[in-house]
């Protein structure tokens, strides 16, 4: 009988974790994410307004919530706030939708919960996977999202890249250099998917800083109940 | 005081039966004395469906059930509600952990043979729990109006179309429309918040009513009520409820809310078991996702659902695929008629029920993992031979369960 049980509380353990396959052929980088880093958030976060606010929305994201990442209601306005906006409005996109659809095709997605969809590693691979080819509309393809709608944003930062075919292997090589360095390019994405992850989920570091003072209380109350039914059952055995 | 609280209980007395229920349902309930770990889950099920109860009701203080507006409001919740994403994520862990327990609860009856006379209503008032419980799920789920709400309600509303002739009707009066859009959002909120719940609690009602006529079975399998103590009528082997296994439950309480506490703190969408990534994605009625699979307490379901891909016997395979699913469920409802073993307790059964308890639990795993997946011609034959052997195990028990070799039951409980 305790065997069946072990088992069953093992399978009921392991189900859950047992690996969600990624769909994508190209293998994923790991984003560097750490969302207690406020000074990488608030880099990401002004990188966000400059790059992808102008096509993308964060439409159930409010300007004011930023002062999770340390930033004061005036910091927001000053460094978040270009639109005209109040601090206190969701992160509407600059462009209209049906402009969007003129020029791309479809209406870029809101990046509001883009982490939680697609997953902080393939949004890091992704941003630094784009290559030249003329036979698509924007001059730009995409290793881990073929035909990707969404021209190379940051190729002035990263420069440009070309695909390298050798065989089944495909691998992206540094045509033209742009502002940055690779490894300063890396850190430059590697925020602004840090931010994004925290977008995804504004409330995650105050979720597992309660998380922590919840899991002490119950083993106060572990201890406490143990005892209790201890004493009450010491007549039934 | 004493005097005081003492008169009060009276007066209450005189006008309501207060002590007399009291009594009967706690501290002269008695249940057998050697309740073990599987003995949990039902009072565990009780305080999630409590928990599902309150967190939702003050969900939909803040959600729109509005095609256009619903998966917004639900991040206002997630970010601008004060603890919105706590109670969120109370809710919707509470959802997969209402499955987990109510499965452990459902296996603790297959083990212990607890399905059998005399609590054949009782396990069939459960039955109708679960049916409920699988339709509240599938309405909550569509609620957030994610990518995988949209196209798992699809998946599950052209079910109904597949049944013969009544079945077109049938899914345009469920949908309130032709295709699934906001009409129906709107009618699966009221199902889900108003008529779903109040069934269920009716029926957690009678399922305890139940219980308490028929007394709580146990690992061994035997009815304490057989031995009572001659001088009170209290069965020898049985302790009250209140205080003993009260005390007991709350430790089992504590130890569940650890897990349910973990999940939704450090893990809430459980590696994507919980809260799907692709209903992070809100609804896009023009464009199906390459693979839709529903929450995982469906999957084994979802599975059989694929398994038939022929047409045979002049039906067609959706069809099939329907009858499979219905079936898998409903079948639980004949256990207590197919079990003919003499005795109920796989304590005392022999090794014919324990293989074939086996098997039935890892086709119910292998399915749920299968239902996971995208079909390949693998996975789809894989699904055939455990769907085949998921209802060999209830389609044989009368047969394999008469002949098998059991152990001689005791008397009294064991320790």
């Amino acid at each position: 009988m305790k065997k069946i049980t072990i088992v069953a509380i093992l399978i009921l353990c392991i189900a859950p974790f047992s690996v969600y396959a990624a769909e994508s052929g190209m293998p994923l980088e790991r984003a560097p994410v750490d969302i207690t880093d406020n000074a990488s958030l608030q880099r990401g976060a002004e990188s966000f307004v400059n790059f992808c606010l102008t096509c993308h929305g964060a439409s159930y994201m409010r300007y004011n919530r930023h002062r999770d990442i340390g930033y004061t209601n005036e910091d927001i306005l000053e460094k978040m706030v270009h639109t005209g906006q109040k601090v206190g409005d969701l992160m509407l996109s600059a462009m209209r939708t049906k402009e969007a659809e003129e020029w791309f095709g479809v209406v870029p997605p809101d990046l509001s919960v883009i982490a939680r969809s697609r997953g902080a590693d393939w949004l890091y691979t992704y941003l630094k996977a784009f290559y030249r080819d003329d036979s698509t509309g924007t001059g730009w393809n995409n290793l881990v999202f073929d035909r990707a709608a969404m021209p190379h944003v940051l190729y002035q930062l990263q420069g440009e890249q070309k695909l390298e075919v050798n065989g089944n292997q495909k691998s992206l090589l540094l045509d033209k250099p742009g502002q940055m360095t690779g490894a300063e390019f890396d850190k430059f994405v590697g925020d602004l998917i840090n931010y994004l992850v925290y977008l995804g989920e504004p409330h995650a570091n105050a979720r597992k800083e309660l998380g922590i003072k919840v899991m002490l209380f119950l083993l106060g109350m572990l201890v406490l109940s143990y005892f209790l039914k201890k004493e009450y059952w010491r007549d039934i055995h | 005081m004493s005097n005081l609280f003492n008169s009060m209980i009276e007066w209450i007395d005189k006008r309501f039966p207060l002590t007399s229920n009291w009594k009967a349902h706690l501290s002269e309930y008695y249940a057998p004395k050697n309740f073990n770990f599987w003995y949990f889950f039902g009072s565990l099920a009780l305080l999630v469906l409590v928990n599902q109860l309150i967190t939702g009701i003050f969900l939909t203080m803040n959600y729109k059930p509005d095609a256009s507006q619903a998966f917004a409001s639900v991040e206002y919740i997630m970010r601008d509600v004060d603890y919105g994403w706590l109670i969120r994520y109370m809710h919707s862990t509470g959802a997969s952990m209402f499955f987990v327990v109510v499965y452990l609860h459902m296996f603790r009856g297959m083990l212990y043979g607890s399905y059998r006379k005399p609590r054949e209503l009782l396990w069939l008032v459960g039955m109708c729990i679960f049916f409920v419980l699988m339709a509240l799920a599938f309405t909550g789920y569509i609620l957030p109006w994610g990518q995988m709400s949209y196209w798992g309600a699809q998946v599950i509303v052209s079910m109904f179309g597949a049944i013969p002739v009544i079945g077109d009707t049938l899914q345009q009066w469920l949908l309130g429309d032709f295709t699934l859009s906001d009409a129906a959002l709107n009618r699966f909120f009221a199902y889900h918040v108003v008529t779903l719940p109040l069934v269920l609690l009716v029926l957690v009602f009678v399922h305890i009513l139940a219980l308490h006529e028929t007394g709580s079975n146990n690992p061994d399998g035997i009815e304490i009520k057989e031995n009572k103590n001659p001088s009170t009528g209290i069965p020898v082997d049985g302790i009250p409820f209140h205080p003993y296994y009260t005390v007991k439950d709350i430790v089992g309480v504590v130890v569940f809310l650890f897990v349910f506490c973990g999940i939704i703190f450090f893990a809430p969408e459980m590696g994507g078991y919980f809260l799907e990534y692709n209903n992070f994605i809100p609804a896009n009625t023009l464009q199906t996702p390459d693979h839709i699979a529903p929450v995982w307490y469906f999957t084994p379901y979802y599975s059989m659902l694929r398994a038939v891909t022929v047409n045979f016997l002049g039906i067609e395979a959706k069809l099939w695929g329907v009858i499979l699913m219905a079936g898998s469920v409903v079948i639980f409802c004949f256990l207590p008629w197919l079990d003919r073993s003499p005795v109920k307790s796989v304590r005392y059964k022999g090794p014919y029920f324990k293989i074939a308890l086996t098997l039935f639990v890892i086709s119910f795993f292998v399915l749920g993992w299968l239902g996971t997946k995208s079909p390949t011609p693998l996975y789809t034959l894989l699904a055939q031979i455990f769907t085949v052997i998921y209802f060999a195990f209830f389609i044989l028990m009368p047969w394999y369960s008469k002949i098998d070799k059991n152990k001689p039951e005791p008397k009294r409980l064991q320790e």
